[in-house]
């Protein structure tokens, strides 16, 4: 017999009894909060994230331009932001170990938890978002969602090979607990709000 | 985790105590490894606060939740509907993930699963395997197996590479080197990756960690996962992490390799909710891990494996009363709230599961061996009330002794005095007056006869003060007089 014949029968051999019915999830939308936007903002400073403020009568563009002009290598897979290094081009991940700033743009936002969720079509390459030192994260504010519950119940979980929710950077305490903000992937996280330009993909 | 010499230690520096003694399938002695720890109190003491401290901020988060409760209790039923139809489920998975191009095999026992990864490897002409946190990897004793195959497998989450580094085994399912302090981290560091030996400053030793992981990550030929949860549904492997290496190890080299348990899986996408929404809040007191990683097939160019791995699962499912304890998600929140645990060290307890969910899984695997730590709980229940699954661990934890005593498990001094205790309390007057007699001993006897080698109730606790009369003493005073 396979071992997964072996493994099957062994299950079915010890089945606890009793008809154990599968619950209905709720939505858990009654406890909501009124302004998504600031629950959201609220939620990833909590998890060591920050929100760039945007600049009131520019173009929209400074603060995440002030926080790129020092960059030594921006890789970007989005339109409006430009980088100095072609995604479209990499074949091995490992060509993207010096990037130093990456800007991607999230399919959605969580309120709940200040989680953007990033697929491998956002990123392109999925290794972007843990070899750059920094990650910049553009997220239009009709797409933050309330909750977990929510969120899974998007389409991406369905027809991508790899989606991530990242809620602020890498983090550890695993050292008496001290928290360490830039455990093994990105030090910093920075969410700019910005819609998505109009006929741009969701 | 053999015993190792006493080390030098410098004048004001306490050297960090070892774990439980291991003397093949003898059975182990986890109250003289808990004593050591105890005997260290700069560890003890950071130990207990630290873990306190994440049992606090589980609270506040669960006080911050109305719908807490209500999130627990379905976990649990969609933990025992998942496993009362485990192999409806796991026959679902394994359609959905090789129609997502995954690669599915099934390991009856460690021993299966270790060759299973270790001719995935070969076939790949990997000699690294850059790893992220699994404690069904330490269960099956992966990193020895492959080391004899001549692999290198190195841990990439920081806290499992201090153990690593130190040939130590984790302490604590979430945090592996809790039991360290700084001192012991710089000490290791400096003499594995050469850091600075006089600098424990734990951002500085974090960033020695990373600079000397980041190399390794971007040269090793195969990368391996555990796995929090398995969406049927989908065929989703769910990650949870905080530090991003899971996230590197999977999505750098070309071949990723997941290692699950059978009992991982979970029917549909939102019941992923109700998971991901409590498991950081009861592990770490965090509303989310900082990364929920969903994989569900290979990139293009790359592999993607899933070891479904038994490793005693299915039989444990048979046992009536310890089935449910398979409903755990691994948080440690039971550890972290367990008077016990904190004051003794996760490595007292000789396994790798330790604290309360460890009395109750271990001695499925090896009922000897593991025959005391039963009795390592006080039995206060905590442990129940913090679970995220509902798994009623502490009534677990006595019917464990039931059952070692059934079958002889336990050691002679305990059974002894046990029969003793029923004889006594199968008897009225002679349990009233062997009551008076205790009493009487308690307040005249010198101590040396109380805490004598037969008393294992009095090794680590005091004796309680007697009353001055016993109940029915005073109920004849009292009431004696009425019928």
């Amino acid at each position: 017999m396979s071992s997964r014949d072996a493994i099957l029968a062994a299950i079915r051999s010890h089945l606890p009894k009793g008809e154990r019915p599968l619950p209905a999830v709720p939505t858990f939308e009654d406890h909501s909060p009124a302004d998504l936007i600031e629950a959201f903002g609220r939620a990833l400073k909590r998890m060591g994230g920050r929100m760039l403020q945007p600049d009131p009568g520019g173009d929209g563009t400074a603060p995440v331009n002030a926080l790129l002009a020092d960059s030594l290598l921006v890789c970007s897979a989005t339109p409006e932001i430009a980088g100095e290094f072609d995604l479209n081009d990499v074949v091995d991940p490992r060509s993207l170990a010096d990037v130093d700033h990456a800007v991607v743009r999230a399919s959605c936002g969580v309120a709940e938890t200040g989680s953007v969720l990033l697929t491998d079509g956002d990123l392109k390459v999925n290794a972007l978002a843990y070899l750059a030192q920094h990650l910049v994260v553009l997220l239009d504010p009709a797409d933050i969602v309330v909750n977990l519950h929510a969120a899974y119940g998007r389409p991406e979980f369905r027809e991508r090979a790899y989606a991530v929710f990242h809620s602020g950077p890498s983090a550890t305490a695993d050292i008496e607990g001290v928290l360490i903000l830039g455990a093994q992937g990105v030090r910093s996280l920075s969410v700019w709000l910005v819609p998505r330009k109009s006929g741009q993909p969701d | 985790m053999s015993e190792r010499p006493p080390e030098d230690v410098p004048e004001g520096i306490e050297a960090q105590p070892r774990g439980a003694r291991q003397r093949g399938s003898k059975p182990i002695d986890q109250a003289e490894a808990a004593k050591r720890f105890l005997a260290a109190p700069r560890h003890q003491q950071q130990h207990d606060a630290r873990l306190w401290t994440l049992r606090q901020r589980r609270d506040e988060q669960m006080w911050a939740m109305p719908e807490w409760e209500e999130l627990r209790q379905l976990a649990s039923d969609i933990k025992e509907h998942t496993l009362s139809r485990l192999d409806h489920y796991l026959e679902m998975f394994e359609a959905k993930a090789k129609a997502n191009g995954v690669v599915v095999h099934w390991a009856r026992d460690a021993a299966e699963h270790n060759k299973i990864v270790q001719q995935l490897l070969e076939q790949h002409g990997a000699r690294t395997l850059i790893k992220s946190k699994s404690m069904l990897t330490e269960e099956c004793g992966l990193r020895a197996d492959l080391a004899k195959a001549g692999i290198d497998v190195v841990e990439t989450d920081l806290g499992e590479r201090i153990q690593q580094l130190d040939d130590e085994d984790p302490s604590h399912v979430v945090v592996p080197a809790v039991h360290k302090l700084r001192t012991d981290v710089a000490k290791v560091f400096a003499a594995t990756i050469g850091s600075d030996p006089d600098n424990d400053d734990p951002p500085y030793l974090a960033e020695a960690q990373r600079n000397a992981a980041r190399p390794v990550i971007l040269s090793a030929g195969a990368g391996m996962t555990g796995a929090n949860f398995l969406v049927a549904e989908t065929g989703a492997v769910v990650v949870c992490t905080n530090e991003g290496n899971a996230d590197l190890c999977a999505n750098i080299p070309a071949l990723h390799i997941v290692s699950a348990g059978i009992e991982k899986i979970i029917p549909r996408m939102g019941d992923l909710a109700v998971f991901v929404r409590m498991l950081s809040r009861s592990a770490l007191g965090s509303p989310i891990t900082q990364y929920t990683s969903h994989f569900r097939g290979p990139r293009p160019g790359a592999e993607m494996h899933v070891v479904l791995v038994d490793n005693g699962r299915s039989e444990r499912l048979g046992m009536a009363e310890f089935w449910t304890s398979l409903k755990c998600i691994r948080c440690g929140a039971c550890m972290n709230t367990c008077p016990v645990y904190r004051r003794s060290g996760g490595l007292s307890y000789g396994a790798t599961y330790s604290g309360p969910i460890g009395l109750i899984i271990d001695p499925t695997f090896n009922a000897r061996k593991y025959s005391n730590l039963p009795y390592s709980s006080t039995l206060n229940g905590s442990c129940s009330n913090v679970c995220p699954v509902k798994i009623n661990i502490h009534e677990q934890i006595y019917a464990w002794r039931k059952v070692l005593v059934r079958e002889h498990e336990t050691p002679f001094v305990k059974r002894a005095a046990m029969r003793a205790a029923g004889a006594v309390l199968a008897r009225p007057t002679v349990y009233r007056a062997a009551i008076e007699k205790t009493n009487d001993a308690l307040t005249s006897l010198p101590r040396f006869v109380i805490y004598n080698g037969m008393n294992e109730w009095g090794k680590g606790r005091e004796m309680p003060r007697p009353p001055a009369e016993t109940f029915h003493q005073w109920f004849i005073r009292t009431r004696g007089d009425k019928p």
